[in-house]
């Protein structure tokens, strides 16, 4: 038996999960209509390749990854593409994001499927297959798995997540009752690919069914894999938290399991791996927990882009509840509106009312308890960073470890002032990053004007050792002519003709800019309006810098990059 | 838009008071038992003031009333100041100490949270250094001294200072235990001499060590229902064992025993209800180790040296000081920042 390790804190809250594991995953029927998001993995959004108008079939690819880190998006079942355009999304700011609209046709007729065998296939195609399957991180952070198999990595223990620690969220639960077998496959599948030996899979022991199904496929499968629970605490789902109670290793801060030799991954991923390697699906179902203040909670299997709304009304919510959670209580967001799409990284959603999760009491001021520091995973301690948050402080909250903080939430859950302490985290986090940009922005901009500085200086010198030499011919001249006959010579026509002449081409090369600008329209029309805004913040941010230094006395040249966006 | 977690299951600050308030009332009561009523006539008075300077603190800094006067802790400040005085003392001597340490001590500091120093050792100080006569009357626990107060006389005597005819004050109180021991170890009386006098029990004074006993008792209950870190007590009071302890064991008949610290004046009170001011100890496991240590030393410093009969008072007060010191010097290191990892 593997020595269990722990690691500091952590919280019990209520697990609320037996709710929603009394039965099993069902189906969710085809919905009218898909909305499927471009961006639903970290990285770049994927590329349409798809016309409005256009037929697909189910798996088909619609979305090609941008870039090293990003990923592939498919059409979830077969049908026609009725837009390609902005719309509402999972996301708390509530601003759209481009997305795909199907309209399925009912045949749910799949395309080509590339099964193939991960015996003969080197780590470099497993990648590429992954990468144009849409694979991602399905416990929730959707980075590419391609990515995490990318040489050179050295590995020699493959951690697979399925501890699912989070209340109420009981998909992997769920996954590992009933397909434990093709888990072990993908599982197989991700070990062959990193050339591991050890395989350790944690699940919390508050799931013994899903303990017994794993160690069940595991023993049949005739695999040397470690199917070990662990105990339940939360946030003992965090990856860096399970490999420490396995292994005893600490990844070091600001470094990835990789750089200790361990990579992670989750239990729902090993099975989209299987499915995408073994079977030629492309991800575009996951199973997902519709729980909480619902009549009939329980896990849908359902397609991605399937509206909220869809499978909340299977499960029926009861009259009171006012809001959706995507997530879990912990870390879960609140939806801007039930009825956006369901994407990769959606593992529950909660019907929620005010009886369910009573809005805290007001705020009172930190006692310097500690319970906070006495919960926090990460060891810090959470009431200094509240008081630098809150007093501006950032450089001193950045010094104390703030941007460690992985917003687990627990000490919020057990702060006995109520003080919404993630916000003041994550608002000092925003707000040091803005300044980050910020400061760049400026340096720049000051690069800028010291060159121009340098420039104008030069050129004046430049000019005056012209004046000086024609002063120095024309005298000369003068001098000659003076001399020779004192037949009088007229002076150069106009000392600065010649500058003159560049002024004119200057202003022409200016105006055609102009006009070249006015015509094609800066590079910002594929953007989301939050790069769009974000574009806008910088646009802003510069030219109050610029105001600054014209201000200062300089009547700096606009910043002529806005193309570089 | 709330944003996560959207559950929280605090035990909140005034359960957290209230529980501190509890675990006192084993102690309140030996100490009736022991010396009669006149305390819960003085907790009442330093409640009430503490609670009124509260709300007009609250009034005038222009804070809601309700959160802050329903979250005990200035009731919990008025009951320690109650607790650090005797008992018959003038009814101003618990509402000045109250209202100072409210006024003062905690709202000008900025409120609760803000305050570095302890508001109730803070009053405390205020009332020994202005009114050091008033603050040496104790009462003799019952049956020592060579008369007795029933409630009423005391009451009379609290609000009037008036003493049923033909009764001396001297004759209903005495000094404390330690300041007894001190003024007789000057007077060139040993250790054990001093032990036989009629004032002191097994342990220490007679009466007050059951009381200190009962507030021990209440410290082992904050302790067990986690309330309080361990690390503060346990530094404190091994500190003041060891120091004294070792004292005593060369010089015996000058050094008072490591129990009879551990049992007289502010020891145990100060360790399990003081000290453990979570607003004004530090907020580290080594940074508590190190305060009450420091808290220990300066204690017994000042109890065997000083100018004062107990020392946790200012011990108290001159470690506060040191707190955001110690907090700085002994930042852990987090998840990931270990010096080294075991494989
Ligand atoms: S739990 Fe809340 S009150 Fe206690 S120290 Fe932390 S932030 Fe302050
Ligand atoms: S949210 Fe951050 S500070 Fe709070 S417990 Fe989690 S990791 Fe620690």
């Amino acid at each position: 038996m593997i020595r269990l390790h722990r690691f500091h804190g952590g919280i019990h809250p209520p697990t609320h999960k037996a709710e929603s594991t009394r039965t099993p995953i069902m189906s969710a029927p085809l919905p009218a209509q898909l909305t499927i998001p471009f961006r639903q993995h970290a990285g770049e959004a994927a590329k349409p390749v798809v016309q409005v108008g256009e037929r697909v079939l189910k798996g088909q690819l619609i979305g090609e990854p941008v870039g090293a880190i990003s990923s592939s998006i498919h059409a979830p079942t077969s049908g026609t593409i009725t837009a390609i355009d902005l719309q509402q999304i999972a996301h708390p700011s509530a601003l759209p994001d481009l997305c795909a609209t199907l309209v399925p046709d009912g045949l749910d007729e799949w395309g080509v499927r590339q099964t193939l065998s991960y015996r003969q296939l080197s780590s470099d195609e497993l990648q590429k297959h992954l990468r144009r399957s849409g694979i991602v991180g399905l416990g929730g952070a959707v980075f590419p798995s391609d990515m995490k198999l990318r040489h050179p990595i050295v590995v020699d223990t493959l951690v697979i997540n399925g501890a699912e620690c989070e209340p109420y969220i009981t998909c992997d639960d769920m996954l590992m009752r009933e397909r434990a077998e093709a888990i072990v496959r993908g599982i197989e599948i991700l070990r062959h690919a990193l050339g591991t030996d050890a395989v350790l899979i944690g699940i919390e022991d508050n799931k013994p069914q899903a303990i017994s199904a794993m160690q069940r496929a595991v023993d049949d499968s005739s695999h040397p894999f470690k199917v070990i629970a662990v105990p339940t605490v939360y946030p003992g789902g965090s990856a860096k938290h399970l490999i420490k109670v396995l292994t005893g290793v600490e990844v070091p801060s600001g470094k990835l399991p990789t750089d200790v030799g361990v990579q992670c991954y989750n239990v729902a991923t090993a099975y989209a791996v299987h499915r995408a390697v073994e079977h030629g699906e492309t991800l575009v179902s996951r199973v997902v927990t519709v729980t909480g203040n619902v009549e009939q909670p329980r896990n849908y299997e359902a397609l991605i882009g399937t509206p909220f709304s869809d499978l909340v009304a299977l499960s029926i919510p009861k009259a009171d509840t006012n809001r959706y959670i995507m997530g879990g209580p912990m870390m879960g967001v609140e939806l801007p509106a039930v009825n956006v799409p369901l994407v990769k990284a959606s593992n529950c959603v909660i019907a929620a009312s005010d009886a369910l999760f009573p809005p805290p009491p007001a705020a009172m001021p930190c006692i310097r308890c500690t319970r906070c520091a006495q919960v926090c995973p990460v060891e810090l301690q959470p009431q200094d960073l509240y008081w630098f948050a809150q007093s501006h402080n950032f450089g001193k909250a950045q010094e104390y470890d703030l941007f460690d903080c992985i917003e687990c939430g627990a000490c919020a859950y057990v702060c006995p002032s109520s003080i919404p302490l993630v916000q003041y985290y994550r608002y000092a986090k925003s707000e040091i990053r803005a300044r980050d940009h910020e400061k760049r922005a400026a340096d720049l901009a000051r690069e800028r004007h010291e060159f121009r500085q340098f420039r104008i200086e030069r050129e004046k010198q430049e000019k005056a050792e012209r004046l000086a030499q024609k002063e120095r011919a024309a005298a000369a001249a003068k001098a000659a002519a003076e001399a020779a006959a004192a037949i009088p010579t007229p002076l150069e026509p106009n000392a600065d003709a010649e500058d003159t002449q560049q002024m004119r081409i200057d202003a022409a090369l200016a105006r055609a800019k102009e006009q070249a600008a006015t015509a094609h329209p800066r590079n910002t029309e594929a953007l989301t309006p939050e790069q769009r805004a974000e574009i806008e913040a910088i646009e802003v941010r510069r030219a109050h810098i610029h105001s600054l230094a014209a201000d200062a006395g300089a009547d700096d040249e606009p910043p002529k990059n806005s193309q570089g966006n | 838009m709330l944003s996560s977690p959207f559950i929280t299951r605090p035990l909140s600050v005034d359960r957290i008071m209230l529980r501190v308030l509890y675990a006192l009332v084993p102690g309140i009561a030996l100490y009736v038992w022991y010396f009669g009523p006149a305390i819960l006539v003085s907790i009442a008075l330093a409640v009430t003031a503490a609670l009124a300077t509260e709300a007009l603190m609250l009034k005038l800094r222009d804070r809601p009333l309700r959160p802050f006067l329903s979250d005990y802790s200035a009731l919990l400040t008025g009951c320690l100041i109650a607790l650090s005085i005797p008992p018959l003392a003038p009814w101003w001597l618990p509402v000045i100490g109250s209202a100072f340490a409210i006024a003062v001590a905690k709202h000008l500091y900025g409120g609760l949270g803000s305050n570095p120093f302890n508001p109730a050792m803070i009053g405390y100080a205020v009332l020994i250094i202005s009114f050091p006569h008033e603050m040496t009357h104790w009462l003799s626990p019952q049956g020592v001294g060579q008369s007795v107060l029933s409630l009423g006389q005391q009451l009379h005597y609290i609000f009037t200072s008036a003493l049923p005819a033909g009764m001396q004050l001297d004759a209903l109180t005495m000094s404390t235990p330690l300041d007894t021991l001190k003024t007789q170890l000057h007077l060139g009386m040993t250790v054990s001499d001093i032990r036989d006098l009629p004032i002191y029990g097994r342990l220490a004074g007679k009466g007050s060590e059951m009381v200190a006993a009962g507030f021990a008792l209440g410290g082992l209950y904050l302790l067990v229902a986690r309330i309080i870190p361990w690390q503060l007590p346990l530094a404190f009071l091994g500190t003041l064992f060891a120091l004294s302890g070792v004292f005593n064991l060369i010089d015996p008949t000058h050094y008072a025993p490591p129990l009879f610290h551990w049992f007289s004046g502010a020891a145990m009170i100060g360790a399990f209800f003081i000290l453990t001011d979570p607003i004004t100890s530090p907020t580290t496991a080594r940074g508590r180790i190190i305060f009450g240590i420091g808290a220990g030393l300066l204690t017994f410093l000042i109890r065997t040296y000083g100018g004062f009969p107990d020392g946790v008072a200012f011990a108290t007060i001159l470690m506060n000081m040191c707190v955001p010191l110690i907090d700085t010097w002994t930042q852990p290191r987090i998840f990931g920042k270990k010096k080294e990892d075991k494989r």
